[in-house]
């Protein structure tokens, strides 16, 4: 819980959700990592390797999901297939994959769509090495956009799993 | 906090009739018929020294016009003046403005500080009285003591039990949307003496209302995993519902009270459902797919539950013994459907449907046929039933419309209602009617 509140208190998390926020509402491009959105350019050259930063930044820490699916894109498959390479080199990390959900579902029901996404996501980086007992999943449903408007560009946004990173692991 | 509900404690006391036997009424609303013209009514102000008469007949004139069942006529047409409203009224000057019903009533203050209510219900046609009653109660019930006028009323003139006297909890929603605050809430079913139930540090939902009116179950985060939580109405005590590795959510009570059926997460990332036994701490499981299978509702005989589950491809509803026996799906109709939940009479299933970009509140017979949709919208989900299974009660969120508000609609679909909540709501559950 700790690892948690702490991540979402860092700065650098708030500015990149706004970023996406703005970004998506304003195209009707689906994004597909936080690279595609233009995050990775300037900010990249600053993280430190194997920091926080560095993963969000460089590696991409979130995939976006079909409406209504928990199936890891092809282009997810790219960011994951990164994120386990990262996360293998930088064992020092715990890891807890947020799954979520867009609004265009019923509250409950979007719960456990969001907690299929985290399992599967979990399943895929564990398929690449990524010891499983260093993971955790927790689902947020629709409860947690990071994208705010009325149609598909904020949708897509908002159905993803976010993997993200604790203090020292197991 | 501490004491919610202290008011169901504050001894309401129901005095019988004072008047001779009831006669029988000419007037009968029939809910059963397709286009109900409401029925004019003429609701005086009860006599008082103070404005608590005009504010009681004020809440029952409220009560019954929302039902959509009544038309409360304007006081400013009424020529009789009621100044004793133990005397049969002049019917003759409530005919001429068509009232066909008439409420009389006093309000007084005893010698122990409690409010003494009488109210007369007259039928001007036939020139009888069909009810006379008094009621005592305390002066911070007056509310309720207006409920319960307006619950004899609606029975007496329709024959079905009212829902005036309830209670509804739901989350109260505040702040941005990427950074919503969401906290338990519970007010009367009109929307007065809200109270908050939890303060917004944990995401909540889905609290729902235990047969006995004095607890509730839920889902939150507060302990950082998302989980079942009881919760004691009067003292505020809090309980995790069974210890179980994953999250739980979408709980319910079974209609006795004794148990809470929720959904599990599975390790795969499906979710099944299982009934807990909250004396003996028991669990059963009640499916076994690798599917999504949750949102469960007992129906009202316990005998059976219905749920959610995507096993066929997407979310559809399906019926099940209470065993988890004979597991089939009634919905057919084009589209999703999910959060299906048992009217208290037995006889319907009401759900939210998505089809063709829209959501959808609506009812079907419990084997799947007669589905009727009630009402469309962008975004609105999660029904639940009035104590008499007459009137729903939803969620909606308008495109761009910044937050959900709560609405009730009754079975015709043509009486749709906003419910005055203070500020963003949303999951409303709604308690059976106290006692």
């Amino acid at each position: 819980m700790r690892r948690i509140a702490a991540l979402t208190t860092n700065p650098f998390v708030v500015a990149l959700v706004v970023g996406l926020a703005l970004t998506g509402c304003a195209s009707k491009k689906t994004p597909n990592s936080a690279s595609d959105l233009g995050l990775g350019g300037g900010a990249g050259g600053v993280a430190t390797p194997g920091s926080a930063q560095d993963f969000t930044v460089n590696v991409g820490d979130r995939i976006f999901f079909d409406t209504d699916s928990s199936s890891i894109r092809a282009d997810a498959q790219a960011t994951l297939a990164r994120q386990a390479q990262w996360l293998n080199q930088y064992r020092q990390y715990a890891i807890v994959v947020e799954g979520h959900a867009d609004e265009r579902g019923t509250r409950e029901y979007n719960l456990a769509l969001g907690a299929r996404r985290a399992a599967a996501t979990r399943d895929y980086l564990a398929g690449r090495g990524v010891a499983a007992n260093r993971i955790k999943t927790i689902s947020y449903g629709k409860e947690r956009p990071v994208a705010v408007c009325d149609d598909i560009s904020c949708w897509s946004q908002n159905r993803r799993a976010v993997t993200t990173l604790g203090g020292a692991g197991s | 906090m501490k004491a919610v509900l202290k008011a169901l404690m504050l001894g309401l006391v129901l005095a019988g009739g004072f008047a001779a036997g009831a006669a029988r009424a000419d007037i009968v609303i029939d809910v059963n018929r397709g286009n109900v013209e409401p029925l004019p009514i003429a609701i005086t102000d009860f006599l008082s020294g103070d404005k608590m008469g005009a504010e009681i007949s004020q809440i029952v004139s409220a009560d019954l016009k929302r039902s959509g069942l009544f038309t409360p006529i304007d006081k400013g047409a009424f020529i009789e003046k009621i100044s004793n409203p133990d005397a049969a009224p002049r019917f003759e000057d409530w005919k001429v403005i068509n009232a066909q019903a008439l409420v009389t009533g006093r309000v007084s203050q005893e010698a122990d500080g409690r409010v003494r209510a009488e109210f007369r219900l007259w039928d001007t046609f036939a020139g009888q009285q069909l009810i006379g009653e008094q009621f005592f109660a305390t002066k911070a019930n007056y509310r309720r003591v207006a409920h319960i006028i307006a619950d004899a009323i609606y029975e007496r003139l329709t024959g079905e039990k009212g829902y005036f006297d309830t209670r509804v909890v739901y989350v109260d929603e505040s702040g941005p949307k990427n950074q919503r605050k969401k906290r338990l809430a519970i007010m009367d079913q009109d929307g007065a003496n809200v109270r908050y139930l939890s303060d917004g540090r944990s995401i909540v939902m889905t609290p729902r209302f235990s047969p006995s009116r004095q607890e509730i179950t839920y889902m939150s985060y507060e302990s950082g995993e998302p989980r079942v939580y009881l919760l004691q109405l009067e003292t505020g005590q809090r309980e995790l519902v069974g210890n179980f590795p994953g999250m739980t959510f979408a709980p319910r009570f079974s209609p006795d009270g004794q148990r809470v059926i929720m959904s599990l997460l599975r390790d795969d990332g499906n979710s099944n459902i299982y009934a807990m036994d909250l004396r003996s701490r028991n669990t059963t499981r009640l499916t076994n797919s690798s599917a999504i299978d949750t949102s469960p509702s007992y129906s009202p005989d316990g005998s059976k539950v219905v749920f959610t589950s995507d096993r066929g491809g997407q979310p559809q509803i399906y019926v099940m013994g209470a065993d988890g026996s004979g597991q089939n799906r009634i919905s057919f109709g084009g589209g999703s459907y999910s959060t299906p939940v048992w009217s208290p009479r037995g006889d319907l299933i009401a759900f939210t449907k998505q089809s063709g970009g829209e959501f959808q509140i609506g009812v079907m017979r419990t084997d799947g046929s007669g589905e009727r949709i009630l009402s469309s919208g962008f975004q609105q989900e999660g029904p639940t039933w009035a104590p008499n299974g007459r009137v729903l009660m939803f969620f909606r969120e308008a495109a761009g419309g910044g937050g959900p508000k709560l609405y009730s609609i009754d079975l015709t679909g043509r009486n749709e209602q906003a419910i005055p909540a203070q500020g963003y709501a949303s999951d409303p559950a709604w308690s059976p009617l106290l006692e």
